[in-house]
């Protein structure tokens, strides 16, 4: 029993011993700061920075690779935080979300086909899609199962929906479209032209209620000169020119320019 | 006769060819409207030469090949051009640039067309290649492969076999076997000017036992020319896919890719690509027309066609009697490899063997169940792979670990799917995995 006792309390002393020595002789010199930058970020790992994962990140500001204001996800305050850290001033970030760009649900562009297969808007898109269409949204989901933070959902008529309160802009949705029907905007912004066909008028007439048909009314409407005709057949906005005013979206004959509901509200 | 090896995985289907097996092949005459794509073969799309409003005649060069791996397009009839646009391509899924011709009726011929010879003696081997290259030539078994391109191989490989695939291992298809019923001499002419130009002295021609007539027809047509031999391989799907058949053939085995047969010394063409080729010799017609079976139980009378490029699906559904009742699918090519097509708007492209167009009845809407692991799938694999595995990596997105079980060795020939138990859709997960690996590694090249 007493043998035993010593044993063991010898074994644990100088076992203890050793991993004192090891870590005192091998000691990895860890930037301080990495740690505290990862402190600070969300630690969602939504690789909207470009880098993999928020420790990635924090690993890169530390060599001063990657902007303090990086982090998409964390906007202002996290970049002011990891700007204290790195001693440097912060530059501010104005925030961004997502944005669908197609309004071409199960009722306004009807399906022309039955798509059996598997649920994955890539997969579909191999096919061409099962409505005319060949730029709207697919409608099988694939953004909203790629939002990390719950902003986004389908609705009733097929079409993805962003809880603009719940974005953080981190653009794992733009990515996960293959059609590109998804796209960030400047958070300010309510105006956008939600369409994105390049057909001619007359063929997006056919097969879609709510798609741009070049008319060119917002274009001539915007008192801001923002609006230009992409290729001539797409309305497009510069968000660095636009002030929210609406106009363009009360001339649209088609209804495909959203109107600034907020703005107005704020107005009023 | 030629010794039979051993071919792994496959599966037997049936094959419904007694549909159309015997119905004659007629002319489908002239539609309203051809639409040609400049993107109709494997490789760098054709640039259009013509422009709204031009006057084109039957056979004249409307598309000049852009690249090594390309293939000129000709004008099918004479008529007038009456835009170059962005059309709904049925098989690649998306937007490509056509040109939408109007026919006038007249089908005059175009100046360049003219006999280049009677005999495949009176030609040289030369002129045969630049031949193939000038008219469009395309691998008409449906992956429409550039011909030109696979009859210059690169001399570090010498080239000792010339397989002629009359397979035609597709259910419900019987293009290539009319082609070799009705014109068993100018196939086997087509082949012997194919196997000159590429230089090869030994030609197999080889058919499955399930077309006796086509066996028949080409024995007798091979019987003057010692260096052709037959095979007749018992029927299999996927015995039609060139690795397969080279297999089973010759007993060698293709590299994988990016291995081709003539890295075994070995080159495939389909008996449809020999016929045009023969078409090409004798008359000078560059690829302008094909045969087409229109055939399944949603017609009310298969048919084989000799159809103009261009002609939409709908036209030739049209005179195959229209449809026999409510309609479930239109297939472009075969039930296992062909595309369900969205829109009968859409054209025959070089690469169209047939259309299958199936009854609503026929087609089973049965719940995906969870995978069993009963390995159905990996046993009926032709390219010794693991389905199974590829389609699990690629629904959970490990790229990377579908490439390394070898994604892009699989051929889309459909029997994991057809056998799997629990309906799953593996060529799809597949297929996706392969494109998304594709676009990866175009990514990676781009920023080198």
């Amino acid at each position: 029993m007493l043998e035993a006792g010593v044993f063991l309390g010898l074994a644990g002393l100088s076992i203890g011993l050793l991993l004192a020595l090891a870590a005192k002789k091998f000691k990895v010199e860890e930037d301080a700061r990495v740690s505290a930058i990862i402190s600070v970020l969300p630690g969602a790992n939504c690789g909207g920075c470009g880098y993999p994962g928020c420790a990635g990140f924090a690993a890169a500001v530390a060599e001063g690779k990657a902007p303090v204001s990086g982090c998409i996800v964390g906007g202002n305050p996290v970049a002011e935080k990891i700007s204290e850290i790195m001693g440097v001033a912060a530059q501010s970030v104005s925030p961004l979300v997502a944005v669908v760009y197609c309004q071409g649900d199960n009722e306004q562009a009807a399906k022309i086909a039955e798509y059996e297969g598997i649920t994955d808007c890539a997969a579909l898109n191999m096919l061409g899609g099962d409505k005319e269409c060949t730029y709207g949204c697919l409608g099988l989901g694939s953004c909203v199962r790629a939002c990390k933070f719950d902003a986004m959902y389908m609705n009733d008529k097929g079409l993805p929906v962003v809880i603009t309160e719940k974005c953080t802009g981190c653009g794992a949705c733009v990515r996960a479209c293959p059609r590109g029907v998804i796209d960030l905007a400047p958070a300010d912004k309510e105006v956008h032209v939600r369409c994105r066909s390049y057909d001619k008028g007359p063929v997006v007439r056919k097969y879609c209620k709510v798609g741009c048909i070049a008319c060119t009314a917002c274009v001539r409407a915007c008192p801001q000169k923002a609006i230009t005709m992409d290729r001539g057949t797409l309305a497009k906005i510069d968000y660095s020119l636009c002030d929210n005013c609406g106009i363009c979206s009360t001339k649209c004959p088609v209804k495909t320019i959203s109107y600034p509901k907020k703005a107005a509200e704020k107005a009023s | 006769m030629v010794n039979l090896k051993r071919g792994s995985g496959g599966i037997a289907v049936p094959e419904k060819k007694e549909l159309s097996s015997s119905a004659k092949i007629v002319d489908a005459g002239l539609p309203n409207e051809l639409v040609l794509f400049l993107s109709q073969h494997t490789g760098a799309p054709a640039s259009a030469l013509v422009k709204a409003g031009d006057s084109v005649k039957r056979g004249q060069l409307v598309a000049s090949t852009q690249g090594a791996v390309s293939a000129a397009v000709h004008a099918p009839t004479s008529g007038k051009v009456k835009a170059v646009e962005d059309r709904y391509h049925p098989v690649q899924g998306r937007l490509c640039q056509a040109i939408v011709l109007e026919p006038d009726g007249l089908n005059e011929l175009d100046e360049s067309v003219r006999p280049r010879a009677s005999a495949v003696e009176d030609i040289t081997k030369e002129d045969l290649v630049a031949l193939a290259r000038e008219i469009g030539l395309v691998g008409l078994g449906g992956a429409a492969f550039p011909t030109a391109v696979k009859l210059t191989p690169p001399p570090n490989k010498p080239i000792d076999t010339y397989l002629l695939n009359g397979i035609e291992c597709e259910p419900y298809l019987t293009a290539d076997d009319r082609i070799m019923v009705e014109e068993p001499h100018d196939v086997v002419f087509g082949f012997r000017a194919l196997m000159k130009s590429a230089g090869v002295k030994r030609g197999i021609v080889c058919i499955e036992d399930n077309k006796p007539e086509a066996i028949e027809a080409m024995r007798e047509a091979i019987k003057p020319f010692g260096e052709l031999e037959l095979a007749v391989v018992p029927t299999r799907y996927p015995r039609g896919g060139e690795k397969q058949l080279i297999q089973v053939v010759l007993g060698r085995e293709v590299p994988p890719p990016p291995g081709l047969p003539l890295d075994v010394g070995v080159i495939v063409s389909n008996v449809g690509t020999a016929y045009a080729m023969a078409q090409a010799v004798q008359k000078g017609l560059p690829l302008v027309e094909r045969i087409v079976t229109v055939t399944g139980e949603g017609v009310k009378t298969p048919c084989n066609f000799r159809s103009l490029i261009g002609t939409p699906v709908s036209y030739l559904i049209e005179l195959a009697g229209g449809f026999s009742g409510p309609v479930g699918k239109v297939i472009m090519g075969g039930p296992m490899m062909g595309v369900s097509l969205k829109d009968l708007n859409a054209p025959i492209v070089k690469g169209t063997s047939g259309l299958v167009v199936l009854q609503r009845g026929q087609i089973k809407r049965e719940k995906v169940l969870p995978c069993i692991k009963c390995g159905r799938c990996v046993e009926a694999c032709p390219m010794g792979l693991l389905p199974v595995w590829i389609a699990a990596c690629s629904d959970s997105g490990y790229l990377e670990d579908a490439e390394k079980y070898r994604a892009m060795d699989c051929i889309e020939c459909g029997c994991c799917a057809y056998e799997c138990p629990s309906k799953r859709p593996l060529v799809q997960s597949i297929k996706l995995a392969k494109n998304r690996i594709t676009a990866k590694r175009r990514a990676l090249a781009a920023k080198k």
